[in-house]
């Protein structure tokens, strides 16, 4: 675009927006900058809320994504505690719930993602929680006390996390998960057979194939949640995990095309040229699916292409998706997409709590790794799906093998 | 307070000042220094704050402890050098006033 002066505004101060901000700055845009956020925050981290942060490891301005002083040295204009409720293609403006209408010549809507609660009796009792924010998460901390006694309904990364940060901080936890094993949508069998065990040999007691009937309370708390063989967990919080819907209403309602998600091409487009969707709130074309991505990868990743495609740049060179978790001291990351594997080889004892998991094609195409305090096998897994590798699977299965000869 | 100069791949040099205890990749955060990526936030779980630290720097920085995850993660890195250090892990120092350290041509 020949003419960078003209004004852009980001509607989402999350992750995905605070970058898209500092990325258009750094690839020299000039014109107005408008952030937008819903939270009376700065852009910050939200990945700690489940585990540093929630131990009390780290402080609030830690969780930064940059120090206030960073938005006026880059005239990045902040719009704190406000939503957008309209988006007036035709005029070019979004409208805000003060009323205030902030014209743009480029917008980008990095709305973020919207925690699922479940239809339950005694969904609303005081003590059901649920984490996505710095609110949510305070009040998660203050009912963590020694001795308290955490239900967390739903076995996925965010309950998993809190399950292990919670018993570091002296916490009973029972994690009840409907589907026959932990991490169901997000990681193989093998591996969340071992995050089971793990969660056990630390005294989590994890249930799975738990339907949930209802929620019991005593005077508008929680006290303990049925489940459908009849049995009571007591509890005195419980924190419900079970996935994050697209926020995709705002584009769908100003007639963007959306399907559980804003829609949008390699380069963030959604069906309006002029409007950008970036992070949560989309669904993005990987490989020869439409995916939606929850993490701070994707959300940075999508901020980049956002930006480069605004400024005229040429777009960044197509990632390789990963994410981390961390729980107790193991430290996961997994590369890649698992979809169309078809071989599974192990490297690396589960009993040491140090091995991967590499998903294969049919041919021996690296697809996918899940890396458990195997951080070289991560990194060597990374370079090997981006340049669409074969190994042997013999090979890689044997220890005597190093991954510098698998990778060469 | 102490500065550290980042030298893009292109050449383009930013010193900017890094308040002791901050990590030489806030720094460049902080700053929109551009080439460091950082996309974990500093949990040394990605290996894009990569850096090349200038070789009278070496001594005083140290090379990463081996076998420790930064090791790890840089033995398998795009484009590691034996300068190489993921710059999460490096605490700013008053004696690191004046460090300088170069940027890979990317960091994915």
């Amino acid at each position: 675009m020949g003419d960078q002066t003209a004004p852009i505004v980001i509607v989402g101060a999350g992750h995905a927006g605070g970058a898209a901000a500092a990325l258009l700055r750094q690839y020299g845009w000039r014109g107005p900058i408008t952030l937008i956020g819903a939270e009376p925050h700065l852009p910050y981290q939200r990945p700690p809320l489940s585990k540093a942060w929630l131990k009390g490891e780290t402080v609030a301005a830690s969780l930064l994504l940059r120090p206030v002083s960073f938005y006026a040295a880059n005239a990045i204009d902040l719009i704190l505690s406000q939503r957008a409720t309209h988006i007036d293609r035709a005029a070019r403006c979004v409208v805000l719930q003060s009323g205030a209408r902030i014209a743009w010549h480029r917008l980008i809507l990095a709305l973020g993602s919207t925690v699922r609660t479940l239809d339950l009796p005694g969904i609303t009792l005081g003590g059901v929680l649920t984490l996505r924010d710095i609110a949510n998460a305070e009040a998660l901390k203050a009912a963590l006390r020694p001795g308290a006694r955490l239900a967390v309904i739903g076995g996925g990364y965010i309950g998993l996390e809190v399950a292990a940060s919670a018993r570091a901080l002296g916490a009973d936890v029972v994690v009840l998960e409907r589907e026959d094993r932990l991490l169901a949508r997000v990681a193989s069998p093998p591996l969340a057979a071992f995050f089971r065990q793990h969660h056990a040999q630390r005294g989590v007691n994890v249930q799975t194939g738990a339907h949930i009937e209802s929620l019991e309370g005593k005077h508008g708390t929680i006290s303990g949640v049925r489940v459908a063989d009849g049995r009571l967990c007591a509890c005195d919080v419980a924190l419900i995990g079970v996935g994050a819907a697209a926020n995709d209403s705002l584009a769908r309602d100003a007639g963007l095309e959306c399907d559980g998600g804003i829609l949008v091409d390699h380069a963030t487009h959604t069906s309006d040229p002029a409007i950008y969707a970036v992070g949560d709130c989309t669904r993005r074309p990987l490989g020869t699916m439409r995916m939606r991505l929850e993490s701070v990868p994707n959300a940075l990743e999508m901020a980049k292409q956002a930006a480069a495609d605004i400024c005229g740049r040429p777009p960044p060179a197509p990632e390789v998706p990963w994410f981390w978790s961390d729980q107790y001291e193991i430290r996961l990351q997994i590369a890649g997409l698992r979809d169309g594997a078809v071989e599974c080889v192990t490297r690396g004892d589960p009993r040491t709590a140090s091995f991967a998991i590499w998903h294969l094609a049919g041919d021996g195409t690296v697809l996918s790794v899940e890396a458990v305090n195997a951080p070289a096998d991560f990194m060597a897994a990374k370079a090997l799906i981006a340049g669409r590798r074969r190994v042997m699977p013999a090979a890689l299965a044997d220890p005597s093998r190093s991954l510098r000869e698998l990778a060469a | 307070m102490p500065k550290v100069t980042y030298i893009e791949f292109n050449g383009t040099p930013h010193t900017v000042d890094v308040p002791v205890g901050l990590s030489v990749m806030r720094g460049a955060v902080d700053n929109n220094v551009p080439g460091i990526d950082a996309d974990c936030g500093g949990e040394c779980a990605c290996a894009t704050c990569h850096v090349y630290i200038e070789p009278d720097w070496l001594d005083r920085i140290g090379l990463p402890v081996p076998g420790s995850q930064e090791a790890s993660m840089l033995s398998f890195a795009a484009v590691a050098q034996p300068n190489s250090r993921l710059s999460c892990q490096i605490s700013m120092t008053e004696a690191l006033d004046g460090l300088v350290v170069k940027l890979p041509e990317g960091q994915h």
